[in-house]
């Protein structure tokens, strides 16, 4: 299928940007478009207006510093996975981002714009989810930080507003005495996972954070939790949903399975 | 009511090509209807089949999932602008050729592309490293050795 008719416009700079999105409610912002193309195409989604960010200056920036890693709208996947800086500050975003779909989609991909999509089978909304970062908002109104913790709010459904745009994502750093681990099954290499785990692992806490099992990320606490335990304690959080791919049933064999898995990874 | 078209100008193979396209044409359709390089083939038309890929700006990217309107400021390269300049097979394309690494030939512009751009990026990939190379591009008729044969025969041929 085609996408229906939409207008188009290419802003040269965030405030153009800001106040085009401010003037058309049936206005939505592209910017990877790796998953808001094939909506288009599918006529799943038929916004009136497309404000194509990918001209505006300074959004592909990538900043490290000792807090933690801040990166622009329009950072591919793929920059982010190859930024050096950025896996030493926080190494669970190259150990996650290289599960997110095929290079290909990644060379376009924007992990801001993966997170805002808040698609709950996506890997990037639960890593900023489990390390408790947030996400900078602008609109004609002004500036905003929306907590990972805030963000989002169902399938597909982030808590910023129709005019704002998500201008950047930010990580915490890996602390001292912390440790990360990541995996996933899919059905195939590269496709959706069925489940997704991403464990953090600290002196004083271990937190997992699950993606495909419920409608939104989710994290459980697991601190102080047996290893044999580990998947059953986090069952107890989670209501795994089913779907065409995986039955709830299999999914919890997965959350038991995965749980237990990154957290060896991260021992 | 006729929809209002865009006049973009789209660089692809070397070459500027000025088109007037409705803002929902995508790279794909654009590539094959406005500037007849059919040698770019839509395969699934949601980014999974890996068919539709070109290089913009040397990396492999799915045209099937973007807006022509949206490459204006890109250097495109197709499988037509794969061939050397006196128009003999570069070197991917001949050890596709070697290895019989196309049947019906459908998948093949998008492999080559990707195979392209993955060879600039890993020039010595081992067999592994050639699977993932090729991991988000489908075939339905090779079974795929032929085409991991074809990515490392690629790399002693450049």
């Amino acid at each position: 299928m085609k996408p229906a008719p939409f207008a188009f416009v290419r802003p040269r700079s965030l405030e153009e940007a800001l106040e085009v999105l401010g003037a058309h409610p049936d206005a939505k912002v592209l910017a990877g478009g790796q998953s808001l193309v094939p909506l288009l195409t599918m006529r799943l989604a038929a916004p009136a207006m497309l404000v194509d960010i990918n001209a505006v200056p300074d959004l592909d920036r990538i900043s490290c510093d000792d807090d933690g890693v801040r990166i622009g709208a329009l950072v591919r996947h793929a920059a982010l996975l190859r930024d050096e800086d950025a896996a030493r500050t926080q190494p669970l975003l190259r150990l996650a981002l290289s599960h997110v779909a095929h290079p290909t989609i990644r060379n376009r991909g924007t992990t801001v714009g993966s997170i805002v999509h808040a698609d709950a089978a996506a890997e990037m909304p639960a890593v900023l989810a489990l390390l408790g970062g947030s996400v900078e908002v602008a609109s004609v109104r002004g500036r905003r930080t929306i907590e990972a913790a805030d963000l989002f709010a169902g399938p597909l459904e982030s808590t910023l507003a129709h005019d704002e745009i998500a201008v950047s994502a930010w990580f915490p750093a890996l602390r001292p005495g912390e440790r990360v681990g990541f995996a996933e099954i899919a059905r195939r290499h590269g496709d959706y996972a069925m489940c997704g785990v991403a464990a953090l692992v600290g002196p004083e806490r271990t937190r997992v954070a699950y993606l495909s099992v419920e409608e939104v990320p989710t994290i459980v606490d697991l601190t102080g939790v047996a290893p044999d335990d580990v998947g059953e304690a986090a069952l107890a959080h989670l209501d795994p949903q089913p779907d065409i791919h995986a039955t709830a049933a299999y999914r919890s064999q997965l959350v038991r399975v995965l749980t237990r898995r990154v957290l060896e990874q991260a021992a | 009511m006729s929809e209002e078209l865009h006049e973009i100008t789209l660089r692809v193979n070397g070459h500027d090509h000025a088109v007037a396209v409705p803002a929902r044409r995508l790279l794909s359709d654009a590539l094959r209807l406005d500037l007849g390089l059919t040698g770019t083939h839509v395969g699934c038309e949601h980014g999974v089949c890996g068919a539709c890929t070109v290089l913009l700006d040397g990396a492999p990217t799915r045209a099937c999932l973007m807006f022509a309107v949206s490459a204006v400021e890109a250097e495109i390269t197709t499988v037509e602008g794969l061939s050397q300049p006196d128009g003999s097979l570069g070197p991917v394309q001949q050890a596709f050729k070697d290895c019989h690494g196309l049947q019906c030939g459908f998948c093949t512009p998008g492999f080559l592309t990707t195979i392209t751009a993955g060879l600039e990026e890993n020039p010595h990939p081992t067999r592994d490293e050639a699977r993932e190379m090729v991991g988000g591009n489908l075939c339905r008729c090779t079974g795929y050795q032929n085409i991991v044969a074809a990515v490392l025969k690629a790399a002693e041929l450049r």
